[in-house]
């Protein structure tokens, strides 16, 4: 499982609502989640980003609100992979639960800069920065959430448990 | 090495002897709770695995609060969806307008919620119910969709940070200033993935509407629960609304916290967090030269009975400023009800507010009282991020219902003492 994109970075404490204004919460269409998204501190964000691109920011993203919209509509944006320096609790719960990837590591956050063209190794949690030749280790996945990612997701597991009980 | 409190009512609800900071466990739950917004993504999933049962009708808890009474078509098809799924399933606990109040004011005025008890929210702020000595916090909706069908979640039990509290709140300061000073020391990611346990002689001298405010906002921290020791405030607010057994966890004398973090009630003031984090605090005294467009004085923090108590006191009599529009939001029917019977109705009529029928609304920039270009609002809510109530060039500043209501009087950021 790998991703391959170019770089779209942000800063600090980037908060569900900017991910995703509760204003657009009245649907749960996933694509008219993801033409809202980033929208109001990067308005340009849904017009240039591609499908396998890569988000990346710093402490503590998808702080704030519960919302599922918020790893959904980047995830429905086209966005591959979002890495950050750590998560927000909710964020990281809800981002596996839907199976958007994301990984933490600060040296990958420090180094990658916006336009960079980035591919990451899952596997391995190796981030490689393919513009300035650099690489960086991200903290793969712990046993358990790589266990129910194989299964697809929560949903997933769970039924898979219901039908052996 | 003993745990939190926290971590005895997980373990309790994992059935082991104890749990360690960092385990995994998969924990019971005696409630599931989600909101207009969040529950359509948890029914879509529940019904896309296939499921066809709930876990338990009567520990479900589904609150038509974010957007309703309807602001919209799409929101009136997300409450519709909510109403058919409780229907099917015969959830006993559906609250929709003309019943319902913002879930996290909702819940313990209903006895929903006990000490010792474990509940997960589809919304951030399910946090609250820390204040009743209960372990609860906020997921996403895949995870309240499948513990709607197992009753049960998966939890890293978290370290803590203990909160020693001592001595007593000044006249006109609140639980409000007191979670906002606590985020403005440690910073909105201080407490991620830990719990905030507040402890020491301090705590018997706040409300459980201070204790609830101050849970409800422990998310602000990152944290992933706040939550207070059972006393005999948590005993009479429990008493007259709980008639369920309940048990009451205490943390080990050898608990092991991460931090500890010292707060002098009596050295805290009235508390202003500035956009655009909660973390921007700044004593409500040097405000002047912020002039207002708007207060809110409601939400799942400020929404209860004290809440409009407080706004009351400081609002009898007077008038806001001219050009500042004041928006007061009792939490539930209940709290509307009263505001109705002790007076508070005309006293924030008499000052030129509006008062609504219970709804998240403008917290979250949903509707009654967006804000536009440039506007500033001194908010009793919970998040002052950009575009949280409007325009992204609007502001939202934080602050206790006696601030709000002080603001909304001087026309800019004011102490309750100088009005």
């Amino acid at each position: 499982m790998n991703a391959h994109g170019i770089a779209h970075k942000y800063g600090d404490h980037v908060d569900t609502d900017v991910i995703i204004p509760a204003r657009y919460l009245n649907t749960q269409s996933h694509q008219e989640l993801a033409s809202h998204c980033m929208e109001d501190i990067d308005k340009e964000f849904i017009n240039k980003v591609h499908d396998g691109d890569i988000m990346v920011a710093g402490l503590n993203f998808g702080c704030g609100s519960s919302r599922e919209h918020a790893p959904i509509a980047i995830k429905a944006a086209g966005v591959s992979c979002v890495i950050a320096k750590n998560f927000a609790r909710i964020f990281y719960r809800n981002a596996i639960n839907i199976g958007l990837a994301i990984l933490e590591c600060p040296a990958a956050s420090e180094g990658i800069d916006a336009g960079d063209e980035v591919s990451v190794d899952f596997d391995t949690g190796i981030i490689t920065n393919v513009t300035k030749n650099e690489t960086y280790q991200a903290e793969p996945f712990p046993p358990f959430i790589k266990d129910m990612i194989a299964k697809g997701g929560l949903m997933a597991s769970l039924k898979a448990r219901e039908a052996r009980a | 090495m003993g745990m939190t409190m926290t971590q005895k009512i997980l373990a309790a609800h994992a059935g082991l002897p104890e749990v360690r900071a960092g385990q995994l466990i998969q924990a019971r739950l005696d409630l599931v709770l989600g909101n207009d917004i969040t529950t359509p993504v948890a029914i879509n999933e529940f019904e896309a695995a296939g499921f066809d049962k709930v876990f338990d009708k009567s520990r479900i808890a589904l609150v038509m609060d974010h957007f309703a009474p309807n602001k919209d078509i799409k929101a009136a098809t997300q409450c519709k969806q909510c109403r058919t799924f409780a229907r099917k399933f015969d959830i006993d606990h559906y609250y929709d307008v003309g019943a319902m109040g913002i879930e996290h004011a909702l819940l313990p005025e209903k006895g929903l919620v006990a000490p010792g008890e474990a509940v997960i929210g589809a919304d951030s702020h399910t946090c609250t119910y820390g204040a009743l000595g209960a372990f609860s916090t906020g997921v996403g909706s895949t995870d309240m969709g499948a513990a709607m069908a197992a009753g049960e979640t998966w939890f890293k039990v978290p370290s803590a940070i203990k909160v020693n509290l001592t001595g007593k709140l000044r006249p006109y300061v609140s639980g409000k200033d007191v979670i906002l000073t606590l985020i403005g020391m440690i910073g909105v990611d201080g407490a991620r993935y830990q719990s905030l346990e507040f402890t020491g002689p301090g705590v018997a001298s706040l409300s459980i509407y201070d204790r609830l405010t101050i849970c409800n906002m422990a998310i602000e921290a990152g944290g992933k629960n706040g939550i207070f020791p059972v006393d005999d405030v948590t005993r009479a607010y429990v008493a007259e609304r709980v008639d369920r057994p309940w048990t009451a966890y205490e943390a080990d004398a050898d608990a092991e916290y991460e931090r500890t973090v010292e707060i002098d009630l009596s050295s805290v003031d009235c508390t202003v967090a500035y956009p655009h984090l909660p973390e921007n605090a700044h004593s409500a005294r040097e405000g002047k030269d912020i002039a207002i467009d708007q207060i809110v004085i409601g939400s799942c923090t400020n929404g209860q009975l004290a809440d409009m108590a407080a706004a009351a006191e400081i609002l009898k009599g007077r008038h806001l400023a001219k050009g500042v529009r004041g928006i007061v939001i009792p939490a539930t029917e209940h709290v509307y009800r009263e505001c109705m019977h002790l007076g508070y109705t005309d006293i924030f009529l008499d000052a030129g507010c509006i008062v609504s029928t219970p709804t998240c609304g403008p917290c979250l920039g949903g509707y009654m009282g967006i804000l536009a270009e440039g506007e500033r609002c001194v908010s009793t809510t919970n998040r002052n991020f950009v575009g949280r109530m409007g325009h992204v060039k609007s502001e939202v500043y934080l602050a206790s219902p006696a601030v709000a209501a002080a603001s909304g009087i001087a026309g800019h950021i004011a102490h309750p003492e100088e009005i």
